[in-house]
């Protein structure tokens, strides 16, 4: 089973939702926790692992041979991401933006064009008892994340257990650390924003097909319209954890909140068994 | 000399934009007739990445010699140099008086990107 913890806004704990769970369910079982949020991965601040192995994530990208090049501009006018630019002489590269379609090595007359190769980040995983973490990390200065995400999420065991820290909002990336789970867990706060936000992943979610619920964090902090909003929508609200200032100080020394905590165990295997029930049913219906 | 200028106005008294990629529009002034076109930028403008590239390209193709804009950042700057565009920098309110600026010899040519991407 894999179970992705998104969030439309960022900031809402998707990081505490997904490490804790990790912690209580690695207690008993293997489990696998991929950190997909790569252009801020932060789940291993909270977990002890021992590194077992790196490896790099590389994206295709054009090269042009220069003496082939005859400079009639037809690898520009295709490639919509401007990563190949020709306007007087031989084109410019830009292989940061280049998503690897392979449309101007297809368009080109001469045959100038071959694809390489361009490292854009690295997957590294560490163990730690029965968890093992793996994250992704991408390049500074590389904007496309899904590449790296694609890469973390082939860890993921064929039949063993999953979860997913995904990074915030609704764009490509969200989508590439989504796409194909069993549940979707969306962490929100009870905020304006986090009410905004929160509307716009349950419709990405919606979109991409997956059974979803909520959890409600730092719940007693803002009002009742993140409650209400989910009531009408029909999203069922997995658990809420409250306001409390000792989990924010736990969280930035780096302790998980079971840890310093131990009395939101409950809730926390409470959430559990409401997500292995929303896994479980939205196969049901499938 | 044809010269492009970054604005969200559409006439000589509209501001000068100060963003290079993400400008609406280009005013597209012959120096020696004055004759002044206008040159939308809106794909740029939407583009989720490769804005300054586009802009640069959109620019190239309406056959300047030269950019007048506030800022223009590393990959615009490389299109720009290599379809041999010169790059101007001006902190002037309107399209007039960058022009104006430009005519008087007031500016000099830039010789690299001043801000780095995603500056606006």
């Amino acid at each position: 089973m894999i179970v992705g913890v998104a969030s439309g806004k960022g900031g809402t704990g998707k990081t505490t939702v997904a490490v804790n769970l990790a912690l209580i369910l690695a207690e008993d079982r293997d489990t696998t926790l991929l950190d997909c949020d790569v252009e801020g991965p932060n789940c291993h601040i909270f977990l002890q692992t021992e590194t077992r192995s790196r490896e790099t994530v590389g994206i295709p990208g054009p090269v042009v041979d220069d003496v082939r090049c005859t400079a009639c501009g037809a690898c520009s006018q295709i490639c919509r991401y401007h990563a190949i630019v020709s306007l007087k002489g031989r084109p410019l590269l830009f292989p940061e933006l280049c998503h690897g379609c392979g449309g101007c090595m297809l368009v080109c007359p001469v045959e100038a064009i071959q694809e390489v190769s361009f490292e854009t980040g690295t997957v590294e995983t560490g163990v730690c008892g029965r968890l093992t973490l793996v994250q992704g990390r991408l390049d500074v200065g590389h904007p496309m994340a899904p590449p790296v995400i694609r890469a973390v999420r082939k860890h993921a065991p064929r039949d063993g257990l999953t979860l997913i820290d995904s990074p915030p909002g609704t764009a490509c990336p969200v989508v590439a650390a989504l796409r194909g789970v069993d549940c979707v867990v969306l962490v929100a706060e009870p905020t304006p924003f986090g009410l905004h936000d929160l509307g716009m992943a349950v419709e990405t979610v919606r979109l991409l097909g997956l059974p979803l619920g909520v959890v409600v964090n730092r719940a007693d902090a803002g009002d009742s319209r993140v409650l209400e909003a989910c009531a009408e929508r029909g999203v069922p609200v997995l658990a809420e954890i409250p306001e409390d200032r000792r989990i924010a100080e736990a969280s930035s020394r780096g302790i998980p909140l079971l840890t310093a905590l131990p009395e939101f165990r409950p809730l926390f295997a409470d959430m559990w068994q409401r997500i292995v029930d929303l896994a479980q049913g939205g196969r049901a219906e499938s | 000399m044809r010269v492009a200028l970054s604005t969200s106005g559409q006439d000589l008294d509209g501001p000068l934009d100060s963003r290079f990629g993400r400008a609406a529009r280009f005013l597209v002034v012959d120096t020696e007739t004055k004759a002044v076109e206008v040159v939308d930028n809106h794909c740029s403008l939407n583009a989720a990445q490769g804005a300054g590239i586009q802009a640069a390209e959109t620019v190239a193709r309406a056959e300047v010699q030269a950019v007048v804009t506030g800022h223009c950042g590393p990959k615009a700057f490389r299109v720009l140099s290599a379809a041999g565009i010169k790059v101007y920098l001006s902190t002037a309110a309107t399209v007039r008086a960058a022009l104006a600026e430009l005519d008087a010899g007031r500016l000099s040519e830039s010789t690299g990107a001043d801000v780095q991407g995603h500056w606006a």
